[in-house]
């Protein structure tokens, strides 16, 4: 079959005829596009009435779906679909399914939430949302704080007390951690020797020496270091003193220097420095009790509590 | 060929009606008993008991509310999703396998398109009339009998989607109460949404479009022909036998026997139009291979039926392959698989079918993954020991309430620490949580970079499955 014919089998011309034999070929549409075609015209109309669709004025039209949900004023909204209210009702949904867990929480003591497999669970993941929220900021996703900044919550170390009474009252008061700088009533040569000695305390290199003569500095009442840090040098929890003889360090960054001098030089820094920026926030007027109840599970189990 | 104005008024082709005649044959017979079989399982299946300790008694049932298919004494879970990609992956290589083979098999036999429309056509048929009936009817103006037959078939055609659309949702819950509350004004919403959309489409694709889903709808029809190479048996008419010397001809006195007709030059067919009358896309297989056939093989069937009374061989229309229908001197149609695409698809199949049924058949009760907590890696305790923690989630595959419990391998005992839970107690389909800690001195801790978590679930050492856990210390380089 050439093709010519079967062109002219199966293309249509629409009749019309420019410049005497200039045609124009007739493709008719399958019936069924047509169909199809109107069925999207009537679910537009459709769509128009539910759903938001026409500028109209400085407003919209709404079309008849509507939603309602109570937002944080605790105020209970009605307003035309959109996404927003969609969310906001699905928060709403949320939170009311979340309220048995929490009113459980509520009335269980922290030991009791600990040992029951179900609320664990919740606390692990609902704990898990609450500390990215708040608390990630500064302790870090994981809870490993920053050397130097903020302290490490996954370690056995616990600055204020790891007892869940000692975290739940870190959270709802906050706390302020000070040490005044030495270098203000010590020559740098002390300054020197008592960081020799804080060295010689965790086992690390240290000049014998000046460790010695730092250990008696530590007592004396020039420097006083024993007044907080005890005369053990393991620290005072009720102070937030921290102990001197274990391997943690959240001031100095002890960790990062490669050499024995580079880690006796970031104690140096401390003790002549001093610090003033330990502080941790209040959080009793920002969360629920139940949130910080939560919260005060979760941080306990990150490092094992105390 | 100008046409006048007045035969292109209508801005759209407006389908052709099909009146298809019924025939019976070897392919009539196939069809029909994979239309009984198919409608036997798709229709009752919901319907078979199967008794289960925490699930509605149904042998399948797909809980999307309780996220787990039900498969007779199968339980899926998400997790399993695998199983579905392998299902899959073995469905599109059969579809290939086969079409490679014997052309568009799926859209003739197997296809629900095909198969609703077929039994759409039945009950049209068993209203109307055989075809001459129905084109009678078609044509009358609307008088009391074509309202009632037209009415009639509508009715029942709509009747079967009902039943179908509901049968569908049956699946998806216990179907002695859904077929109580959805008359009952009491099913879900979405049984009733549904049942109301697969009502129409069903009548819609069988009832009024039929062949113009495979047209113009259906993808599958389309990339189905190019995996036609020239040996794959399709439905073929045997134009040279067909034809002869100078064409078909009419069986009329003098052209009568096939000795008569091959004196005078004229070809085997008899023009009697019954394989077009037959066929349910409304084509003519004489003018070739061609994209709207779903090669259903009833116009063999018709045609063998007049090469019979004529006395004249059968197979004038066959399923044949180009190839051989081009030779000199074609030889008995035969599936030919000797070839490269085909025994690929075949070894793909065979390994992804063996795979599954390993896959299916090995399956664990429990599943398990075991998480480093990588936010930090590790922690440095205040005696020096490294500590690192662990995620341990182990989701219940069993039926019943099941506990795990949890030990270490390759590391001293009392090293890993379980927290406040030595072992675990999880509800069937559920997962649990489980936090553990492994503490090793700085010296062990710099050999260990490995060791085996081994979760047995409890009275079930024999299904006990460990998985090897890293650990991680300040010396490592990452």
């Amino acid at each position: 079959m050439s093709e010519q014919k079967l062109q002219s089998q199966t293309v249509q011309t629409t009749g019309h005829a420019w410049d005497g034999d200039l045609q124009e070929y007739n493709n008719p549409l399958p019936v069924w596009w047509v169909y199809t075609f109107y069925a999207t015209v009537v679910f537009a109309l459709v769509y128009w009435t539910i759903y938001p669709s026409w500028p109209f004025g400085k407003g919209w039209i709404g079309g008849v779906s509507n939603i309602t949900y109570v937002n944080s004023e605790g105020e209970t909204k009605t307003h035309s679909w959109n996404t927003r209210a969609l969310l906001m009702e699905d928060m709403n949904k949320a939170t009311a399914a979340q309220k048995p867990y929490f009113d459980k929480i509520s009335a269980m003591s922290y030991e009791q939430i600990a040992k029951d497999p179900e609320m664990s669970g919740f606390i692990l993941s609902s704990g898990k949302a609450l500390f990215a929220d708040n608390c990630a900021p500064c302790h870090q996703a994981g809870g490993q704080g920053k050397i130097g900044f903020f302290p490490n919550l996954t370690d056995d170390d616990w600055l204020y007390g790891g007892s869940f009474n000692a975290i739940h009252e870190t959270l709802m008061s906050g706390r302020r951690g000070y040490m005044p700088a030495f270098e203000e009533v010590l020559d740098g040569e002390q300054v020197d020797q008592l960081a020799n000695y804080v060295a010689s305390l965790s086992g690390m290199e240290h000049d014998a020496g000046k460790a010695a003569a730092g250990n008696v500095l530590f007592r004396s009442e020039t420097a006083a270091c024993y007044y907080c840090h005890t005369s053990e040098a393991t620290g005072r929890k009720d102070m937030g003193a921290p102990n001197l003889t274990d391997n943690i360090w959240l001031w100095a960054d002890v960790p990062a220097a490669s050499s024995g001098e580079g880690k006796v030089a970031a104690i140096r820094g401390i003790i002549a420095g001093g610090l003033n920026k330990g502080v941790m926030p209040a959080w009793s007027g920002r969360l629920s009790p139940e949130q910080i109840k939560v919260l005060t599970v979760y941080v306990h189990e990150l490092g094992g509590g105390q | 060929m100008q046409k006048g104005l007045e035969d292109q008024l209508g801005l759209y082709q407006k389908r052709i009606p099909i009146f298809t005649r019924s025939v019976k044959g070897r392919f009539r017979r196939f069809k029909t008993s994979v239309l009984v079989l198919a409608y036997t399982v798709f229709f009752l299946l919901p319907w078979l008991p199967w008794s289960r300790l925490d699930a509605p008694s149904q042998a399948l049932l797909f809980d999307l509310p309780g996220r787990r298919f039900l498969i007779f004494g199968l339980t899926v879970y998400p997790q399993d999703v695998v199983w579905l990609a392998l299902l899959l992956f073995i469905a599109a290589i059969l579809l290939f396998f086969v079409t490679g083979l014997v052309g568009r098999a799926f859209c003739g036999y197997f296809c629900f398109q095909t198969l609703w429309t077929d039994f759409y056509i039945w009950l049209e048929y068993k209203i109307q009339g055989e075809r001459p009936a129905r084109v009678r009817l078609y044509r009358q103006p609307w008088d009391r009998e074509k309202i009632i037959k037209v009415g009639g078939t509508h009715g029942l055609w709509l009747l079967a989607s009902f039943w179908t659309g509901l049968t569908f949702v049956a699946y998806f819950t216990y179907a002695p109460r859904l077929v109580v509350d959805f008359f009952t004004g009491q099913a879900a919403a979405a049984a009733y949404i549904t049942t109301g959309i697969l009502t129409l489409s069903t009548y819609l694709a069988a009832g009024l479009m039929r062949e113009q889903i495979c047209t113009y709808v259906c993808p599958y029809g389309r990339f189905q022909s190019v995996m036609y190479e020239p040996e794959t048996l399709a439905v073929h008419y045997d134009a040279r036998r067909g034809e002869g010397v100078h064409g078909r001809a009419s069986a009329r006195a003098g052209q009568r026997t096939l000795t008569e007709r091959h004196e005078k030059g004229v070809g085997d067919c008899v023009d009697c139009g019954l394989c077009v009358q037959v066929c349910p896309v409304g084509i003519d297989i004489r003018e070739g291979l061609q994209y709207k056939c779903i090669s259903c093989g009833l116009c063999i069937d018709a045609c063998n039926t007049i090469m019979d009374s004529f006395e004249f061989p059968r197979g004038l229309i066959r399923y044949d392959s180009e190839e051989n229908l081009a030779s000199a001197t074609p030889a008995a149609p035969k599936v030919q698989w000797k070839r490269l695409k085909t025994i690929g698809y075949g070894v793909a199949l065979l390994l992804m079918s063996a795979y599954l049924v390993y896959s299916v058949s090995t399956r664990g009760s429990f599943d398990r993954a075991v998480n480093q907590i990588r936010q930090p890696l590790y922690v440095v305790l205040s005696n020096g020991d490294i500590r690192n923690r662990y995620q341990i989630r182990v989701t219940n595959k069993s039926a019943q309430d099941q506990a795990y419990a949890f030990s270490a391998r390759g590391i001293p005992e009392g090293a890993l620490d379980l927290g406040n839970f030595s072992q675990i107690t999880i509800k069937p389909g559920h997962s649990g949580l489980v936090q553990a800690s492994v503490r090793l001195a700085p010296d062990l801790a710099a050999k260990t970079r490995h060791f085996e978590l081994l979760i047995t679930p409890v009275g079930k050492a024999a299904e006990a499955r460990s998985e090897t856990v890293r650990f991680d210390h300040p010396g490592q380089r990452p």
